[in-house]
């Protein structure tokens, strides 16, 4: 029988340690959102400071503009807050909060308490638009274009390191499209 | 002071484990009995050290010493004792320090036993396990300290995962780990017999009661594993393929391989290098399983705290000992003797059918395990494969692997004729259908998958009893008694029925719990009743209960069927003081042909609680067909043979510890 | 006997008062049962290793009572599915679909079954056409087991 055969296993081996090397460096539990360069879903929402006043996906269209998941109850929203608070005072880019499953007692006093960096907060009570942004975890942050199609979907809280490394070049390239 | 003195043992135990590992290694290649012999009094200091840091660790978590972090994590003043102990191994450096208990209590009981087999060969043997240990050692001291203190020392601790608090951690972990540690054993005669280049049939007879004896461990670790997340999760599931139980799944499907390919390889001397192949392939497969639970590679609910340093660690480990040992296995595997000629149909032939089942099974496991990896790390996005796959792949697998059986133990070694066989089992077959057919009368309906179960289940045991009414058939003039001829069958082969029983009844427990068991989710108020596949279940009151270190709400539930009174049962929705979570306790009624299995779900308006009954057929004889399969293993690490010593030696009769080894 | 059959009749209601039957947890038994069915296969996202029909997270709740909307106004099993799919992506699924990319996954076991089947025969045929010289001779086993059936 020929020799060749005896190192398949080792072969098989490597391959797979190399995989599992790569496999070090991914987190297997961040799901990629499907919606990334597909058009914004749809919505039609109340704002959160004024029930009276409904905004919807169209109304957004003609600017870049980011998306932030949020609510009251959210220990990591504490923590990003102040990064959005001082990226909003830049005057970047519009930042549109979605009020995800709280109350509007709650969610306007927190943004009372902590600052609001939102050009709007929209209050999504049973979190079905939250759903049809594909929203598994709070707080999330979408970046969509001037064609209100999503751009770019972070999970977890914003850090200034994050918005320069990820946010700010994509916002570059979009304001010149 | 006491922890301290713990990792000082550990220190030590590295170096007598390098000691251990490298001396005796040059000693047996250039023939040096001075260093051969230093392997067994290297062994033993080890693992006195080794023994000394647990019951340190141990000691610090039963006087609550919260000033070791690892304890402070894992512990609480109101925990009980026994939790206390089994907190030990609750985390992941406590459970690498059972890890090496285990490998060191293996390491051992081969000192012990092995007086039959010539020094260098043994030398080789501890070496390797040496080195094992060593690596683990390194690894603890390195990155996974149990004995690092805290300072401020916390006035109390964060209490063991509730979900854990159970007999099962103080049974199942300790179980499993010798499983998986004993394939070290297995692993390191592979590598003696590559280093020494003697593949005699002597080898395979040596190695085979210590495989036989993990594999036993393993079996007994994955059912208790089972059985334990049957009982406390709440929902009567049983099997998760979640990627940490296939981490333990595999290395036992590459052992089941192994102890069939060692069949061939003892009795005929054939097919050597695939059983050493195997070998490796078997204990590689327990050390991807410490690296999976470890490193966050994986998401699991069984996973340990994951840190990137530690996994980094443990993927070198593993390609310094796998790789290692797969690249002497490219460049050793002699053509050594091709060992006996065997016909196409034969008993050989077909264990090396099994043999090819097994480990497409074990493969096509690895494969659904790893994919999701796979595709991660090529950019290709991101899936998940669970149960949905798992079972569609696996169950055809194992399909042949079940009627196999019923024909491979009656099969002639060297050439077996097909013609004679089906007659043989020609009464078999035909009980099997008549069975099927029975049940489904009995039943009323049937599907292909409980068909399937039932015919396969009585056609082994049916074949196994054509095999043992031939063997104990009277012969001869004057005819011995029946019970005498039992006794002069020989216990391997014992063992093996007795195993393949377990198979037996492990599937048809299998099917009649997936197509008969009945789920029914209802509202109940005081005094409600419902009506479950005859049983009638009646909520006769609710209180409050206070238990050791949680305060439950608990359900009294009266069951009857027939309006006799079948059982009482007390479902409990339990909250866990220090951590404040959530418990759902199950109450289950057992019997040998059913388990009536009663939660408590969630509270809804006016006071009452939504309540899940399931009745579940002949569920416990999932486990009982485990527990079979391991007895079976026991009988047949026994016997005699194994413990036949060369001819001068008359040392005293090894009793079945040889099987049992250094039990957790 | 009129009367005795009605007083007979009212003992009986009187009798079964004391025993309710329990309700189904839920309003819909049959709708729940295919709600269940399907999201068996399906992924919790924030649990992540329980299935959306065990899992207790507000997220699954939420998912399943969509679920539950959806399928009492008509849709089928596949179109509950690409509603999930097309949020969450295929992490969501629990069964792999089959794509291009999934080919190895669902038909690497066969393949390695044939495959290893056929490697089989063909090394024991192989084997079997050498002359005896190259095999080992019969180890006769002195014990109990020996070479018999």
């Amino acid at each position: 029988m020929k020799r060749w055969h005896l190192v398949v296993p080792l072969v098989l081996f490597v391959l797979l340690a190399a995989f599992l090397w790569r496999g070090l460096r991914l987190d297997p539990r961040e799901v990629p959102s499907p919606l990334v360069d597909k058009p914004a879903p749809a919505f039609s929402l109340t704002r959160l400071d004024d029930a009276s006043r409904t905004v919807r996906r169209d109304d957004m269209l003609g600017k870049v503009w980011l998306l932030n998941v949020w609510a009251s109850w959210c220990e990591a929203c504490r923590t990003e807050h102040p990064t959005l608070v001082s990226f909003a005072k830049s005057g970047t880019v519009p930042i549109v909060g979605l009020n995800y499953k709280d109350t509007r007692t709650e969610g306007l006093g927190w943004l009372a308490r902590f600052g609001d960096p939102y050009a709007m907060s929209l209050f999504d009570e049973k979190g079905r638009v939250g759903i049809d942004f594909g929203v598994y975890g709070v707080p999330e942050t979408f970046v969509i274009d001037k064609q209100g199609v999503v751009r770019f979907k972070l999970i977890g809280p914003l850090t200034p390191e994050l918005i320069a490394t990820k946010i700010q070049p994509l916002l570059k390239s979009l304001g010149d499209a | 002071m006491i922890p301290e003195l713990g990792q000082l043992a550990l220190l030590l135990a590295l170096a007598a484990a390098l000691i251990q590992g490298t001396l005796p290694l040059v000693g047996a290649a250039r023939n040096r009995a001075d260093w051969m012999a230093l392997a067994r009094p290297a062994a033993q200091v080890q693992c006195v050290l080794v023994a000394f840091a647990f019951a340190c660790l141990a000691s610090a978590f039963v006087r609550n010493d919260f000033s070791v972090l690892y304890v402070a994590e894992h512990s609480n003043t109101s925990l009980p004792l026994a939790y206390r102990i089994a907190g030990v191994w609750g985390g992941h450096e406590g459970s690498l320090l059972l890890w090496l208990l285990m490998l060191c209590g293996w390491m051992l009981a081969l000192a012990r036993f092995s007086r039959s087999i010539p020094a260098p060969v043994v030398a080789r043997i501890l070496a390797v396990m040496g080195l094992i240990g060593a690596g683990f050692l390194l690894f603890m001291l390195v990155t996974s300290n149990p004995f690092e203190r805290i300072v401020p020392v916390p006035p109390n601790g964060n209490d063991l995962n509730p979900l854990l608090q159970d007999p099962g951690m103080v049974v199942h972990p300790p179980m499993l780990y010798m499983g998986y540690v004993g394939f070290s054993v297995a692993f390191a005669f592979a590598i003696a017999a590559l280093l020494g280049g003697d593949l005699s049939a002597q080898w395979a007879r040596w190695m085979r009661p210590w495989t036989t004896a993990a594999w036993c461990f393993l079996t007994l670790g994955i059912m208790l594993g089972s059985l334990w997340a049957y009982y406390v999760l709440g929902w009567g599931g049983w099997w998760f393929w979640d990627p940490v139980e296939n981490a333990s799944f595999m290395p036992w499907l590459a052992g089941t391989a192994l102890i069939h390919s060692l069949a061939v390889t003892d009795k005929r001397g054939a097919f050597k290098s695939w059983t050493v192949l195997l070998a490796i392939v078997a204990f590689s497969l327990s050390l991807l399983g410490t690296f999976i639970v470890r490193s966050g590679v994986l998401s699991s609910v069984h996973a340990f705290a994951t840190d990137p340093k530690r996994g980094v660690f443990i993927l070198s480990f593993l390609v310094i000992v796998i790789g290692g040992s797969l690249l002497l296995y490219a460049w050793r595997a002699p053509k050594v003797g091709l060992g006996a000629r065997f016909e196409m149909v034969s008993r050989e032939s077909m264990l090396l059918v099994n043999n090819v089942l097994f480990v497409v099974a074990m493969l096509s496991v690895l494969l659904g395990t790893l994919y999701p990896l796979l595709l991660d790390a090529l950019d290709l996005g991101k899936i998940s494969v669970g149960p949905p796959y798992f079972d569609t792949v696996f169950l055809p697998l194992m399909a042949p692997v079940l009627f196999l059986l019923g024909i491979g133990p009656l099969a002639r070694w060297k050439q077996a004729e097909l013609p004679a066989l089906a007659k043989r089992l020609r009464w078999a077959a035909g009980v099997a259908v008549l069975a099927t057919l029975a049940a489904a009368l009995v039943a009323g309906r049937i599907t292909l998958g409980a068909a399937f179960g039932v015919l396969m289940s009585v056609w082994i045991v049916a074949s196994i009893a054509t095999d043992l009414a031939h063997r104990l058939r009277p012969i001869g003039p004057a005819p011995v008694s029946l019970w005498t001829r039992i006794q002069t069958l020989p216990r391997p082969l014992l063992g093996m029925m007795l195993a393949h029983v377990g198979v037996a009844v492990f599937a048809f427990g299998v099917s009649m719990v997936r197509t008969y068991e009945v789920e029914r989710d209802v509202k109940m108020q005081t005094g409600d009743t419902t009506e479950v596949a005859g049983y009638v279940f009646t909520l006769r009151g609710l209180r409050n209960v206070k238990g050791p270190n949680y305060d439950a709400v608990q359900a009294v539930v009266d069951v009857r069927r027939n309006g006799t009174p079948v059982a009482l049962m007390h479902p409990e929705k339990r909250t866990y003081r220090v951590q404040g979570t959530a418990l759902t306790d199950a109450a289950i009624d057992r019997d040998i042909a059913r388990d009536l299995y009663v939660s408590l779900g969630e509270p809804v308006e006016g006071g009452a609680w939504i309540v899940r009954i399931y009745v579940k057929p002949f569920v416990d004889w999932i486990w009982g067909g485990c527990l079979l399969m391991a007895l079976g293993g026991a009988l047949a690490a026994s016997d005699r043979r194994y413990r036949a010593k060369q001819a001068s030696e008359a040392t005293s009769p090894i009793t079945a510890t040889l099987a049992t080894g250094a039990s957790a | 006997m009129r009367r005795l059959l009605v007083a007979l009749w009212i003992c009986l209601l009187a009798a079964h008062a004391g025993a309710n039957e329990a309700a189904p947890a839920s309003a819909d038994p049959a709708l729940e049962a295919r709600v269940m069915r399907i999201a068996a296969e399906l992924r919790c996202l924030v649990c992540q290793n329980q299935t959306l029909a065990d899992s207790h997270a507000g997220l699954a709740l939420d998912l399943r009572e969509q679920m539950r909307v959806m399928l009492r106004e008509g849709a089928d099993d596949d179109q509950v599915r690409r509603f999930m799919t097309d949020r969450y992506g295929d992490f969501v699924l629990y069964r792999p679909p089959l794509k291009a990319t999934t080919l190895a996954l669902w038909f690497g076991p066969l393949a390695l079954l044939v495959g290893g089947l056929a490697v089989l025969f063909v090394v024991l045929r192989r084997r079997n056409r050498l002359g005896t010289e190259h095999f080992e001779p019969e180890e006769i086993d002195t014990t109990n087991e020996g070479l018999t059936t």
